[in-house]
């Protein structure tokens, strides 16, 4: 590819020679340790039994209701905040990118979004509580203004509902973060020779925009799926141990085997890990797809 | 091109609506400790809470430690793939966007199997020891935005001239890395710094897990147990962050105009 420079010449082969490795051992070494060990850790454990035999008896336990249960939720709201925050942030980002507005909105919405996509875990929680909760600030507006008792309507904070609108405020700032960059390969050209051939706004986006960012739009919302999934502070502290989702569980289990067997606990997580996993390989599988337009 | 622009106005402020209200009520609910009249009352309680300085302190000293030793791991690891073994990039990578793939709390899960009293390094034994996995466990979790930010910037500078320029000088190794390479991409690790320090300060599920006494847990006490203080509390940990954020753009911002060759 380059040409050899003087370094590559003397270190001839360099990158075959096993020393040049040693640059590179203690990063793998960390990893090693802390990363990928004990993670094989627990998924070694999850096909044993107490005393070290093999099983596939923990996996057949996850099949018991609660903890179906628990996955299942924990998957509805990850895939309602992803496909909520995906949609939103993707018009957003939209509407600074192309929507003709003053140059100030860009710059400001993105560091904004920096700001509360790191604003996540406890302190979102009491964010909420304080506005959206029986005496929160909304709440009160609404009833004081409109008449309108929000508690009336069956709403709860504590809820599918309540948790799927506080991942909002994280996820919808991460979508914008992630689509800003592929809206901006959508080239100029291409609209407007789209236009100059007579397409309307809907055959551009039906035959252009969209087959061009749908691996970018998907791929995203894959990432929030899984940025949800793996969220434990913001509904342990919103909720305690109130909503059923697998993060809380596993976390009462990690704290107090409240399964009464530590190897469904690991078996508990692998499956955590398979679901996250299988998100992300497709995301960077699409990502790969969406790369091919930005050259 | 006629078009308009009532849309993306109307996205604007609706996006806008949504993410200031929940920060104007928890301002509001956060000064209402005083019946009848806005005080900073509950701001007042915490910062004089003992508890707080205590584990504020702790989590900014872990902050800390995290940083050094995820740029200590980083760095060099980055500059040596850059410059001999760029077959190895993807699998860095790789390595480096696991900790987005693995739910924190099953990491955690894991150093508590690996490493409790009965394993071959029980590190869990003595408080240094977890405090140190704390920091490992840290390290992990900012790694994808370390490793990010520091590729990054050293993309953006000429790594192999440098180093040869300094190899012809007589330069060591750790002349290279400290003197030559760390000055070239400062405003790098300090984005990188900044946006672990955000990450680590609040943390919850590692340190509760951990059973060490950091702000994270400590908010979560607070939130169980007091009305006021919460929303207090969430206002300085908003602060904290956009104090962060902000700084990432100021250096930047410095990085953009001051390199541009």
């Amino acid at each position: 590819m380059s040409e050899p420079s003087t370094a590559t010449v003397r270190h001839a082969g360099g990158s075959g020679l096993p020393w040049a490795w040693f640059g590179v051992a203690p990063f793998f070494l960390f990893a090693v340790l802390f990363l990928i060990l004990p993670t094989a850790f627990l998924i070694v454990g999850a096909f044993q039994t107490a005393d070290g035999q093999f099983t596939l008896q923990n996996l057949r336990d996850l099949t018991h209701p609660s903890i179906v249960a628990a996955y299942r939720i924990s998957i509805e709201i990850s895939a309602a905040s992803a496909i909520g925050g995906a949609i939103i942030g993707a018009l957003l980002a939209y509407a600074a990118v192309g929507g003709g507005l003053p140059g100030w909105i860009r710059p400001t919405l993105m560091t904004f979004s920096g700001v509360a996509s790191n604003f996540a875990g406890v302190p979102l929680a009491f964010a909420f509580l304080a506005t959206l909760g029986r005496t929160g600030l909304v709440t009160w507006a609404l009833s004081t203004w409109f008449g309108f008792n929000l508690y009336a309507t069956g709403f709860n904070l504590l809820s599918f509902l309540g948790l799927t609108l506080t991942y909002l405020y994280f996820q919808i700032p991460l979508m914008v973060l992630i689509l800003t960059p592929a809206l901006d390969g959508l080239k100029k050209e291409w609209r407007e020779a789209s236009q100059i051939l007579g397409a309307s706004t809907f055959q551009y986006w039906r035959w252009i925009g969209l087959p061009v960012l749908w691996p970018s739009l998907l791929g995203a919302t894959l990432l929030l799926f899984a940025n949800a999934f793996g969220a434990v502070a913001t509904a342990y502290a919103l909720t305690g141990s109130s909503l059923n989702i697998v993060t809380i569980l596993l976390y009462a289990q990690i704290r107090g085997d409240v399964l009464h067997n530590q190897n469904l606990g690991y078996a508990l997580a692998l499956g955590m890990i398979l679901i996250t996993g299988v998100s992300n390989v497709a995301y960077i599988w699409l990502r790969g797809r969406a790369e091919r337009w930005s050259r | 091109m006629k078009k308009s622009t009532f849309g993306p106005w109307l996205a604007m402020i609706l996006g806008a609506a949504y993410f200031l209200i929940p920060l104007i009520g928890t301002l509001e609910f956060s000064m209402r400790m005083k019946r009848g009249v806005y005080s900073f009352e509950a701001y007042k309680v915490v910062l004089g809470d003992p508890r707080f300085q205590e584990s504020f302190s702790y989590s900014v000293m872990l902050a800390l430690v995290t940083i050094a030793i995820g740029v200590l791991l980083v760095v060099p690891t980055a500059y040596w793939v850059q410059l001999r073994l760029p077959k190895l990039r993807p699998v860095v990578e790789f390595v480096t966007l696991l900790p987005l793939v693995i739910p924190a709390i099953v990491i955690v899960f894991g150093y508590l199997r690996m490493y409790n009293s009965q394993s071959w390094l029980p590190l869990t034994d003595t408080r240094r020891g977890t405090d140190l996995l704390l920091a490992f466990g840290y390290v992990t979790l900012a790694l994808p935005y370390m490793y990010r930010s520091v590729d990054t910037g050293l993309r953006a500078i000429d790594v192999r001239t440098l180093t040869e320029a300094a190899e012809s000088l007589g330069a060591g190794w750790a002349t290279i890395l400290f003197r030559v390479i760390f000055p070239n991409i400062r405003s790098a690790i300090l984005s990188g710094a900044f946006l672990t320090f955000a990450i680590v300060i609040g943390e919850f599920t590692f340190a509760a897990l951990l059973d060490r006494p950091a702000f994270g847990p400590y908010l979560q006490l607070v939130g169980a147990n007091r009305a006021y203080e919460p929303a207090a509390l969430a206002i300085i940990a908003f602060v904290v962050t956009w104090a962060c954020m902000g700084l990432i753009q100021v250096f930047g911002a410095a990085r953009g105009t001051g390199s541009k060759s």
